[in-house]
């Protein structure tokens, strides 16, 4: 399958997404702190044909240009000042959830938290106002989402 | 000019009282930089950014407070006039103007600010064109007449005709928007104290405008601000000057109700 690009596979990450939704809107009340695996909303199928490349997905969310992830989360990249700590550290991340799991966080983080601040990296419908030159683009695209996941699922090391 | 001639006078009168007066909205208790919650941008400012702020001499907006004063007895436009032929010395008449703007003006029907006040006096008194947003003329003269203020508690009026332009700002604040999908009150309400990347999240309080922000090397009004922000959400922004933005100003305005007007001051 060639990559899709800035139009993503909307719908199908999407619906799927939705219906994850609904499956955690059940019980849901908090993110529990250590989560059963079973209990998550979790996307299996990956977004590409290409298997994620965590060099690269390390490239993209040091990316200032790019919404980082440093915003808002500590991260094992200590080359880069001020990581935000708004989101919880990102250290051993690879360990806590399975790649399914972190997949479906970026694509969807309302799936984990309806009133979650980290934006969806992955979602273009449903937005308000978007600046002009990223309107009909989600924030990484399929690849980078599968890059990104990547390098998520090898931090192991819990923070120093 | 009607209006202004009255308000000569009157000033003339208010003049000789106060000449002493030198270290303007000095001689009274400054009102706070914190009141029941509300705190201003400078309590989140390293030491260094504070005494930029604090020294008069070091603070680099006091250039464009300098080029505002002079511009306020400069005469320009058909009508030969400056702003000191109609409102005096700054200091008498313009003290208090801003802690009260932006404000419902039932002669245009519509809310002003500082700066569309000042357009205003331009277009329609001194008949001179309007100036232009972020120019140095216009952040001087907003500047000048904001420190006319300093230290006076900011208090604007949301009720009568303000307040649907009230609700329309408070509504602006907490609706999400631009591709991050976050309202101004995600930061400002509620990330408050926490870090995003380099910066330390404050209440996004709007007392300080005009300020210098060293980000920047530059002055920048309240709406260049919102600019930012609603550009770092990566969120269409609104016009400079327009309604939306007028409107937001009001609900920000009310939202440090009771912090000093530091105009003009310093942020990271
Ligand atoms: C604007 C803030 C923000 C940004 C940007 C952001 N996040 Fe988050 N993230 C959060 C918050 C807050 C949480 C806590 C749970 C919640 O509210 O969803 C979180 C939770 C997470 C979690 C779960 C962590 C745990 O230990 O439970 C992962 C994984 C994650 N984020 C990854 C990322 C990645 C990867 C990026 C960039 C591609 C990113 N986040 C960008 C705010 C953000
Ligand atoms: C993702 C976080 C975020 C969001 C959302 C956000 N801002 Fe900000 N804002 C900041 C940061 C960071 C700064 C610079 C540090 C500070 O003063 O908070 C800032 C500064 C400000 C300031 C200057 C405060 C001062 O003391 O000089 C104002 C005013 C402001 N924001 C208004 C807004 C408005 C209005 C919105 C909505 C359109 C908004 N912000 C949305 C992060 C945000």
């Amino acid at each position: 399958m060639a990559e899709p690009r800035l139009k993503p596979t909307g719908k199908r990450a999407g619906s799927r997404a939705v219906a994850a939704v609904c499956v955690a809107a059940a019980g849901w009340l908090a993110m529990p702190a250590t989560p059963a695996a079973a209990d998550l909303p979790a996307l299996h199928e990956a977004l590409t044909d290409q298997p994620g490349n965590p060099a690269r997905g390390r490239q993209i969310v040091r990316d200032q240009g790019a919404a980082s992830c440093l915003i808002c989360h500590g991260m094992p990249i200590t080359e880069e000042p001020d990581h935000g700590n708004v989101g919880p550290p990102l250290h051993g991340v690879g360990s806590r959830y399975s790649v399914a799991e972190l997949r479906q966080r970026l694509v969807d983080p309302r799936s984990y938290n309806p009133e979650t601040i980290m934006p969806s990296y992955y979602r273009t419908d449903g937005l308000y106002r978007v600046l002009g030159r990223f309107d009909g683009r989600p924030i990484y695209t399929a690849q980078q989402i599968e890059d990104v996941v990547a390098y998520l699922a090898g931090l192991r090391e819990p923070a120093p | 000019m009607r209006a202004g001639h009255k308000l000569a006078a009157v000033v003339a009168g208010a003049v000789a009282l106060s000449m002493a007066a030198a270290p303007q909205a000095q001689q009274t208790t400054p009102a706070p930089m914190e009141i029941d919650g509300r705190k201003s941008g400078y309590l989140f400012m390293e030491s260094a950014t504070r005494m930029l702020q604090d020294d008069d001499f070091l603070n680099p907006a006091m250039f464009a407070v300098d080029t505002g004063r002079m511009l306020w007895s400069q005469p320009d436009g058909a009508a030969g006039q400056s702003c000191a032929d109609c409102h005096g010395a700054a200091e008498d008449s313009m003290r208090g103007v801003a802690a009260r703007y932006p404000l419902h003006d039932a002669e245009l029907g519509q809310l002003v600010n500082i700066e569309s006040r000042i357009n205003d006096c331009r277009t329609r008194r001194m008949e001179a064109p309007a100036l232009p947003h972020e120019g140095a003329a216009l952040l001087g003269l907003s500047a000048y007449v904001g420190l006319q203020s300093r230290g006076m508690p900011m208090e604007v009026e949301i009720d009568g005709p303000a307040a649907p332009y009230f609700e329309a700002g408070r509504e602006y604040f907490h609706a999400r928007r631009g591709q991050l999908d976050l309202a101004c009150s995600h930061c400002h309400d509620d990330l408050v104290g926490q870090r995003l990347r380099g910066d330390v999240v404050s209440q996004g309080q709007i007392n300080g405008f005009p300020i210098y922000r060293l980000m920047w090397d530059a002055v920048a009004s309240r709406h260049r601000m919102f600019e930012w922000c609603n550009t770092s959400l990566r969120a269409e922004p609104n016009a400079l000057g327009s309604d939306v933005y007028l409107a937001l100003e009001l609900y920000l305005a009310w939202r440090g109700r009771g912090l000093a007007v530091e105009t003009p001051a310093v942020r990271r």
